[in-house]
């Protein structure tokens, strides 16, 4: 894909500072509850500021094209998928990302220890979107059933598990959930 | 960060938005929810040199239903389609093919307005719009225009809009009385685009029989296209076996589709007769019209 990209970007310097490269735009927004306010040219993706500039590491870019999911967070809730967002594009918003996950003592909250006891990751480099868009469904359906579980991860490639463990995960969480709101 | 440089435009009111492309004509794309520019962009297959967001202007947002007709706001979400009580009323294949959309992060942010401006010929939308003969309302700094849906889709990635229009609303007509419908589509994977799929709105009388057809099927032109002559012969029949195997063979006999890597024409041909017999029959029984059979057994 880098060598696509290399052959299209054919324009000078003069002709992209014409176009609007290099102006910068102040862009606030809230991640992980935290106001952030970040310096961005309006082509920057969310995937590439939180990674950059926020130091926010866990959100993974995998294809850059919207297609296997990796780089998932929350848009003010729901999953989206942050290299299809532009950095400008969602000031004002609330991003939740991986890192907001854990519990106050740092350790793993009840989904991730799920996946960690489940084997519902291996090379981990789905997870952290993966992570996301269960969250979003957790919190609009504590106990979801198999079917509803298996929706909503579609639009995340797993190249390690054969989805089968992370689909366990999440049916774990269903289940401890079950049981607590019961 | 891999688009080329661009021009960004966040405008407030539809007024300033078709002010700034006429002001920059040619070289500029609408950017709503990007699930289809921004993939485009990042390979840059996509160079706009300004980009206009509209995703900042309320008059876009929200839906509602006046008198018999719904309307929809340019920037109603996908996943929108899917919750709404309003939408799931007034024109239930909308929320019947939302969630075919690609994948739940796409439909949190993928727009109505975009889709149909976009018109993938895979794209799930369209073909209802056609099949539901929906108005597009579309605004420039000429003024606003209402374009049919069976005018609006022109080919491939080619809608009847001008390039300093913006889609703002969509006006769909509210189902009558005694619909039925239902959405069927055939893919390599849930939530890949349709290799092909049919929609269908059934209306019955009280002995059962249909009134009306409205059916639309996408991924077998460049455009969606209508099975208007399916509709034909269903006007006043009931869909039993022979009626159905009819509209099998008009369907798949009116259709030239583009063969594409994972589906031939022949295969697209034959499959939309069998999801729109299929799809016709479900949406005639939902609207109740199988009850004398019923009773009959």
């Amino acid at each position: 894909m880098s060598e696509l990209s290399i052959q299209h970007s054919t324009r000078n310097a003069a002709d992209e500072r014409q176009r609007g490269g290099g102006v910068t735009h102040t862009v606030k927004l809230t991640v992980n509850g935290v106001e952030r306010e970040v310096a961005v040219e309006p082509r920057m993706l969310l995937a590439d500021t939180l990674r950059q500039q926020c130091g926010l590491t866990g959100t993974h870019i995998g294809c850059e094209q919207g297609v296997c999911g990796a780089c998932t967070v929350l848009v003010d809730g729901l999953p989206a998928r942050s290299c299809l967002l532009f950095t400008v594009a969602v000031a004002g918003r609330e991003i939740e990302t991986v890192e907001s996950l854990e519990n106050p003592d740092g350790s793993l909250n009840s989904l991730q220890q799920s996946f960690q006891d489940h084997h519902g990751l291996q090379c981990g480099f789905c997870t952290a979107g993966i992570l996301m868009s269960l969250t979003a469904l957790f919190r609009e359906e504590p106990s979801p059933d198999e079917t509803t579980v298996r929706d909503q991860v579609q639009g995340h490639l797993c190249r390690c598990t054969g989805y089968q463990q992370l689909v366990e995960a999440a049916m774990a969480e269903s289940g401890r959930n079950a049981q607590v709101t019961r | 960060m891999k688009p080329a440089p661009f021009g960004y435009h966040r405008p407030a009111t539809v007024a300033e938005a078709v002010a700034l492309l006429d002001a920059l004509q040619d070289d500029v794309k609408v950017l709503a929810g990007g699930q289809s520019l921004v993939p485009l962009m990042n390979f840059r297959l996509s160079v706009p040199a300004e980009l206009v967001d509209i995703n900042g202007i309320a008059e876009l947002t929200g839906h509602d239903v006046t008198g018999d007709v719904l309307r929809l706001g340019a920037l109603t979400r996908h996943h929108e389609l899917e919750r709404s009580a309003t939408v799931r009323g007034a024109a239930p294949l909308l929320a019947l093919a939302a969630p075919y959309i690609g994948h739940p992060q796409i439909r949190s942010m993928g727009t109505l307005g975009g889709s149909l401006s976009h018109a993938d010929p895979a794209a799930e939308l369209p073909a209802i719009m056609l099949a539901l003969d929906a108005r597009m309302v579309a605004a420039s700094a000429r003024g606003e225009r209402i374009v049919p849906a069976a005018e609006f889709f022109v080919s491939h990635f080619t809608t009847a809009l001008e390039p300093d229009e913006l889609l703002t609303a969509v006006e769909v007509p509210v189902a009558a009385e005694r619909t039925g419908h239902a959405f069927l589509e055939v893919a390599a994977r849930y939530g890949d685009f349709a290799l092909v799929g049919a929609g269908a709105a059934v209306t019955v009388d009280e002995d059962g029989a249909i009134t009306e057809a409205r059916i639309g099927c996408t991924s077998v032109a460049p455009t969606p296209v209508r099975a208007a002559a399916a509709e034909e012969l269903l006007r006043g029949a009931t869909p039993d076996a022979d009626v159905l195997a009819e509209v099998e063979r008009v369907v798949a006999g009116a259709l030239e589709p583009t063969p594409e890597l994972k589906a031939s024409a022949a295969y697209k041909r034959r499959t939309a007769g069998v999801l729109v017999a299929r799809a016709v029959r479900q949406a005639w029984r939902e609207a109740g019209g199988d009850m004398r059979g019923e009773e009959a057994a």
